[in-house]
């Protein structure tokens, strides 16, 4: 196949009229990809403070069917998380992911909850999982696979709820990759927002299409504690 | 597929008698464009972020051949394949024997528009393997054994109950007696059964919406998740791609994102934006075992330095479609090939030949809605008129309308001779229209004639009294 590699590449720079680049050149592209410079972000999330960006955050995500619960400390997460299970009749069996950042929630004060924690299964019904940030401009959540984060979790079970930490709010998806470069690049990044949809039939538009039906947030408000 | 687009004229007029498609497309007018125009009205930044997203993809295309090498060097460094592919052949081969050698059975697939390009479908099928569309337009599409009537809505010709009945037809094991009507029942009968197809499938086959040069990266783009299971339960990932999708950084295809849900759809966002990374790593618990990109050229690398390489910066939203008065009308198979509306009446040309789909570029009024509502300000109007020249120089078009052309243009580099000829033709044509001052038929127009009079012209032409004016010094 390497033939067909030369070929296209050859015609490539035929079509553009010219040889390979030239050293200089491909320094300063080299240079560009080495150092990722923000083009334009929108106004919307990136000029407020960063109170006001949790709440656009939470905003932007009701919007698309996403249903959020404010907590104000981590102890907080378990009751919140039992009483959406509850007051939507849901099973209280759930899937958790094996991630660190869940570690410090108190699931033991609700014994009701029914707990597993590792990879989601078809079976899995339920599944709660952390995340790496929340995109206030849109909603967004972004979530990054690992072995403490499979990404199966954020699909397979019909009602996906994510733990947010207020700190983890960021203005724009530009902000998110900065915080991720301070990593290694997973294999994955979803980013998600609103459950899972389709308008495939007359345009109308369905929840529960392949991945979760429902997708609730419950955001620890932090801020004052950090 | 073998392309129909020679048969344009007539695909369009048995799409104008079919009622359940002009009901499906009466329900695309008002919602695509009007869901488009209120998120672009929530983002102040539009306009310049559609100007940076089109310098960005200018800036791809002319150092493609770096963006190329570098986007695979970062492929291989993560474990994963890059494979080159000159022609719709060796793409199907490469698929092909990726899943022989992982003795595949059943190969889920998301939405991909290559696949669609190459015939995948048809070819994997032939030998032996079972490909099972996930995307809900695109299986519904299959199991009819249709082909896509949109980019990113492939069974918006259909209605319900044709929905219906396809599902009674091929969900053979369910209860004959089963409750059918609406939609969420269906979503939910399509989820139950494509479930187990994602859970037992080997192979999982997706495109790209992006190939990111910086991280070695694909990104795909939907509001279903379909493309996420299919990528995440199967033992290898096959990424089908053109050689434009490159993209540097993520930064920049943050930005181009911002401008794609809202021509698309009019969301902010699409539900699913997901960035695959070479395989599964070794501690991971889940994910594919191997990372494929198969580029596609099939033509568009000699696009390049032409007058059609602007194309080339297409993102595939679909908005020249939602706002085409054409497509609004006839549907997207009457274009006769995998990509319709204004963007397939520029690329099908390119990549099946002008021959073939001569008739797409003037299936156009010219109105020039689809570039004023292209995110990536692709000039489509103007691409439109280049496959008209050279349609009229390959002497493709109908004699008839080749001299007439040739007469006109005769006239209308002789100025003073064409002043004189339509004086002539108006006074004629408005004594020959009588004191009705109109005409039931005219002998060289009778497509126009069949469905409306011809007014007679009257009084003189523009140019004469223009000159008029100019002489009594009063122009000004």
């Amino acid at each position: 196949m390497s033939e067909a590699r030369d070929q296209i590449l050859g015609s490539i720079r035929r079509s553009l009229k010219r040889g390979p680049l030239e050293e200089t050149q491909r320094a300063g592209l080299e240079q560009r990809l080495a150092a990722p410079r923000r083009n334009l972000v929108p106004a919307r999330a990136a000029a407020l403070p960063h109170a006001a960006q949790i709440d656009l955050f939470l905003k932007m995500a009701e919007e698309v069917q996403t249903t959020v619960m404010r907590v104000a400390r981590v102890g907080d997460v378990p009751a919140a998380v039992a009483d959406y299970l509850s007051q939507r009749n849901l099973p209280s069996r759930l899937v958790m992911t094996p991630d660190p950042q869940l570690d410090d929630i108190p699931w033991g004060d609700r014994p009701m909850l029914e707990i597993r924690r590792g990879r989601a299964e078809d079976r899995d019904q339920v599944g709660v999982t952390a995340c790496f940030a929340g995109i206030a401009e849109t909603g967004t959540l972004m979530l990054v696979s690992g072995p403490e984060s499979p990404t199966r979790n954020n699909f397979l079970p019909e009602t996906h709820i994510v733990v947010v930490r207020g700190k983890q709010v960021v203005a724009s998806y530009e902000e998110g990759w900065t915080r991720l470069r301070e990593k290694a690049m997973p294999r994955t990044v979803n980013f998600i927002t609103g459950p899972s949809r389709t308008g495939d039939i007359e345009q109308r538009l369905e929840l529960g299409a392949h991945g979760p039906r429902r997708l609730h947030i419950v955001l620890i408000d932090d801020e004052a504690a950090s | 597929m073998q392309p129909t687009s020679h048969a344009f004229k007539e695909n369009a007029r048995e799409a104008l008698g079919n009622a359940n498609l002009q009901k499906a497309l009466t329900l695309m007018r008002s919602g695509f464009p009007e869901r488009r125009a209120a998120a672009i009205a929530r983002l102040p930044e539009f306009e310049a972020l559609r100007e940076e997203a089109k310098a960005i993809k200018n800036h791809v295309l002319e150092h493609l051949d770096f963006y190329l090498e570098t986007f695979e060097q970062q492929v291989t460094a993560r474990g994963g394949q890059v494979h080159w592919c000159r022609t719709p052949q060796e793409a199907r081969e490469t698929v092909l024997a990726i899943c022989r050698r992982l003795d595949a059975k059943t190969v889920t697939k998301g939405k991909t528009m290559i696949a669609e390009e190459i015939a995948l479908n048809d070819y994997l099928e032939e030998n032996g393997v079972t490909p099972v569309e996930t995307d809900l337009g695109e299986y519904i599409i299959q199991i009819r054994k249709e082909y896509p009537s949109h980019v990113i809505a492939p069974a918006i010709h259909l209605v319900k109950e044709q929905v219906a009945a396809s599902f009674r037809a091929t969900h053979t094991e369910l209860d004959p007696n089963r409750r059918l009507e609406d939609a969420p029942t269906l979503v939910a009968e399509a989820r139950a059964v494509l479930r187990r197809k994602f859970l037992a499938a080997d192979v999982g086959i997706t495109g790209a919406n992006f190939c990111i040069a910086e991280t070695g990266s694909t990104i795909i783009v939907t509001n279903e998740g379909n493309g996420d299971l299919t990528q995440t339960l199967t033992k290898a990932h096959i990424v089908l791609a053109s050689l434009e999708k490159l993209v540097p950084t993520l930064e920049d295809v943050s930005t181009i994102l911002r401008v794609l849900a809202r021509s698309a759809t009019g969301q902010e966002f699409s539900t699913y934006t997901t960035v695959s990374t070479g395989p599964r790593r070794p501690e991971d618990t889940d994910g594919p075992g191997e990372f494929h990109v198969v580029f596609l050229d099939n033509g568009r690398s000699a696009m390049l330095g032409t007058e059609f390489q602007d194309m080339l910066r297409c993102i595939r939203c679909g908005a020249c479609m939602n706002h085409c008065p054409v497509y609004a009308t006839v549907g997207g198979h009457a274009y006769g090939w995998v990509y319709p509306g204004p963007m397939g009446a520029v690329l099908t040309p390119t990549l099946v030949g002008v021959a073939e789909a001569g008739h797409l570029p003037n299936a156009s009024t010219f109105c020039g809605r689809c570039e004023s509502v292209c995110p990536m300000k692709i000039p489509l109007p103007k691409m439109m008129r280049h496959w008209r020249e050279r349609e009229f120089e390959k002497q493709l078009s109908p004699a008839a309308y080749r001299y007439g052309l040739k007469l006109w243009a005769f006239f209308a580099s002789h100025p003073p001779l064409y002043q004189a000829a339509t004086a002539l033709m108006t006074r004629l044509l408005g004594w020959f229209g009588g004191p009705r001052g109109r005409f039931r038929s005219l002998p060289l127009a009778q497509g126009w004639t069949q469905g409306r009079d011809m007014p007679a012209p009257e009084g003189r032409s523009f140019m004469s009294l223009w000159a008029e004016r100019r002489k009594n010094g009063d122009a000004a």
